[in-house]
């Protein structure tokens, strides 16, 4: 079975430099293993595609039921240097919400 | 118990918000968080036009209007409004409410210190690429250590109503009135990442108070009359975070992790010139109606390194826009687009980037984005960056032509030629604590 993201969890994207983050919290605890398994640093970089030039990393928080990726290099810049609309990955966690992952057997 | 509440997630925020604030419920310290990154380089700019200039100047007529209130209630403010002239700012707010006590925290601005640290050997590399900052040392137009929780703490035990830093680091504000009433030292590190931690909630203003909250977004109430954050701190380095009752918006464990996830790097290492705080320790529950109880939170000790945040010019920027309508509206940007490439490099200038959004298809989420099939109208934003100014000035004289000269129906060009722009950026570096003293001076 597939579910989007948007139906298990919800995300905070933010800045720093030309690097965002994007938190994904389950709204649920016991779909926190869900995201753990499926929801991959190798994933998440897939899926953003271009938006992304660098690596993407992540951290686990078991404790929030949540993940903390970083997104190297995916802001054009960054800061005042950047020229996109979307300067500070401001909208980059509702743009994870689509994302189809893994949901158990 | 004390409670802190924080009126300003940054410089531009609700202005009624700390006014609100002292007025809607009981209140201890207000703490106001004007600085960003950016924010510095603005400010040294003014100062330079104007010695009596660089400092947020929404703070003094803010001060103004609650002064009345924070005597009455005996509510102390501690606010990085200082900027670069945190003096000037002392003297404008005595101005302002005359009367008041304020208590400035110097020692943080490094601007007139640069070729001393250089000499000594600093590099002060930039953190992101390496580069030594003495590749764009005539560039520099600001430069500022981020200063911790003790030296705004040693203000408040001054008496002080009001205390002034510059660049002090945002989870600070929160952290020192904790430091000054529990008498923490720089060893307690569990008690230094729970107040830090609780800044960290607070710092954004109403983000932690159901404001940019994706958690059952249409439902939260009454976001117009929104309440701001509010700590309710113990001496053990426990806390509530919650809101006035009567206001708007919705503290929840939803809105509370969303906040704590909010710019965070890596959880188990959040590092302050307090301490090191551990995000994976917390542990929170709902404890009443809008009110979340934060306890478990362990730390470690403060890094040797103060971070420093230096701004500095990097070349010229300009982003212009065309719109363009139904029928083909995708179809005319993307051949408008092309056309101001082709004749920016029949030019042949050189620009170190030109980017290039299709607002309404995809200018935010790109690829991500979900197709959109015959759109009504579509906005073409178009911007250009380079160390050429004239290259740059003559991009802006590329978009307008095409309303004449390009697919049909181009309107939106707003107010004519975009503007060039300079770019101020930042480059983050450390430097050794020992190389930063703070002091304190009162003014009444």
């Amino acid at each position: 079975m597939r579910v989007r993201l948007s139906q298990i969890a919800h995300t905070r994207s933010g800045d720093k430099g030309d690097t965002a983050n994007v938190g994904v919290i389950a709204y649920d605890g016991k779909d926190y293993a869900i995201l753990e398994r499926y929801l991959t640093a190798e994933r998440v970089k897939e899926y953003l595609g271009s938006l992304v030039a660098g690596r993407v990393e992540r951290f686990c928080l078991p404790n929030l039921g949540a993940l903390n990726f970083l997104l190297y290099e995916s802001l054009g810049g960054g800061g005042t240097v950047t020229l996109r609309t979307d300067a500070q990955g401001k909208t980059y966690g509702a743009a994870l919400l689509g994302i189809e992952i893994e949901a158990g057997d | 118990m004390i409670r802190i509440g924080n009126g300003q997630g940054f410089w531009g925020d609700w202005l009624e918000a700390p006014v609100r604030l002292v007025e809607e419920g009981p209140l201890d310290y207000l703490i106001l968080d004007y600085l960003a990154e950016v924010t510095m380089s603005i400010l040294q700019k003014q100062k330079l036009a104007d010695p009596e200039r660089g400092y947020a100047s929404d703070f003094p007529p803010l001060i103004g209007r609650i002064a009345k209130q924070i005597r009455e209630k005996k509510i102390r403010v501690i606010a990085n409004a200082g900027g670069v002239n945190p003096i000037a700012c002392a003297r404008a707010v005595l101005e302002a409410a005359p009367g008041l006590m304020v208590a400035v925290v110097l020692g943080d601005d490094l601007f007139g210190r640069i070729d001393e640290l250089l000499a000594k050997g600093h590099a002060m590399r930039d953190m992101d690429t390496d580069q030594p900052l003495s590749s764009i040392r005539e560039r520099i137009l600001s430069a500022n250590a981020y200063i911790g929780a003790f030296p705004l703490a040693e203000a408040l035990a001054t008496g002080a109503d009001v205390v002034i830093a510059g660049r002090s680091t945002d989870t600070a504000l929160a952290l020192a009135p904790m430091v000054h009433e529990f008498g923490w030292g720089p060893l307690d590190y569990d008690k230094l990442a729970a107040g830090t931690i609780a800044g960290h909630l607070l710092e954004c203003g109403a983000q932690v108070t159901g404001g940019n909250c994706q958690t059952d977004w249409k439902n939260i109430p009454d976001l117009a009359n929104i309440g701001y954050p509010i700590v309710e701190a113990e001496a053990d380095g426990t806390f509530v975070l919650t809101k006035h009752a009567g206001t708007g918006g919705r503290v929840n464990l939803d809105s509370v992790k969303e906040q704590l996830l909010y710019e965070l790097g890596d959880p188990a290492r959040y590092l302050t010139p307090d301490c090191t705080a551990d995000f994976t320790s917390i542990q929170l529950r709902e404890d009443g109606e809008n009110r979340v109880r934060v306890s478990g939170i362990r730390g470690g000790e403060r890094p040797p390194t103060l971070k420093l945040s230096i701004s500095f010019t990097d070349g010229w920027k300009a982003i212009g826009t065309l719109v363009y309508t139904w029928p083909d509206a995708l179809e005319k940007a993307r051949v408008a687009d092309a056309i101001v490439r082709e004749r920016l490099r029949a030019l042949e200038l050189t620009f170190d980037e030109i980017h290039t959004e299709f607002f309404g298809v995809n200018a935010c989420h790109g690829p991500v984005a979900p197709p959109v099939h015959d759109p009504a109208e579509v906005q073409l934003r178009i911007g250009a960056r380079g160390h050429d100014k004239k290259a740059v000035d003559r991009f802006t004289r590329e978009l307008i032509p095409l309303v004449l000269s390009g697919p049909p129906g181009a309107t939106g060009y707003g107010e004519g030629r975009p503007r060039v722009r300079e770019i101020v950026a930042y480059w983050p570096a450390l430097l050794p604590r020992g190389e930063i003293s703070t002091r304190v001076e009162v003014f009444a």
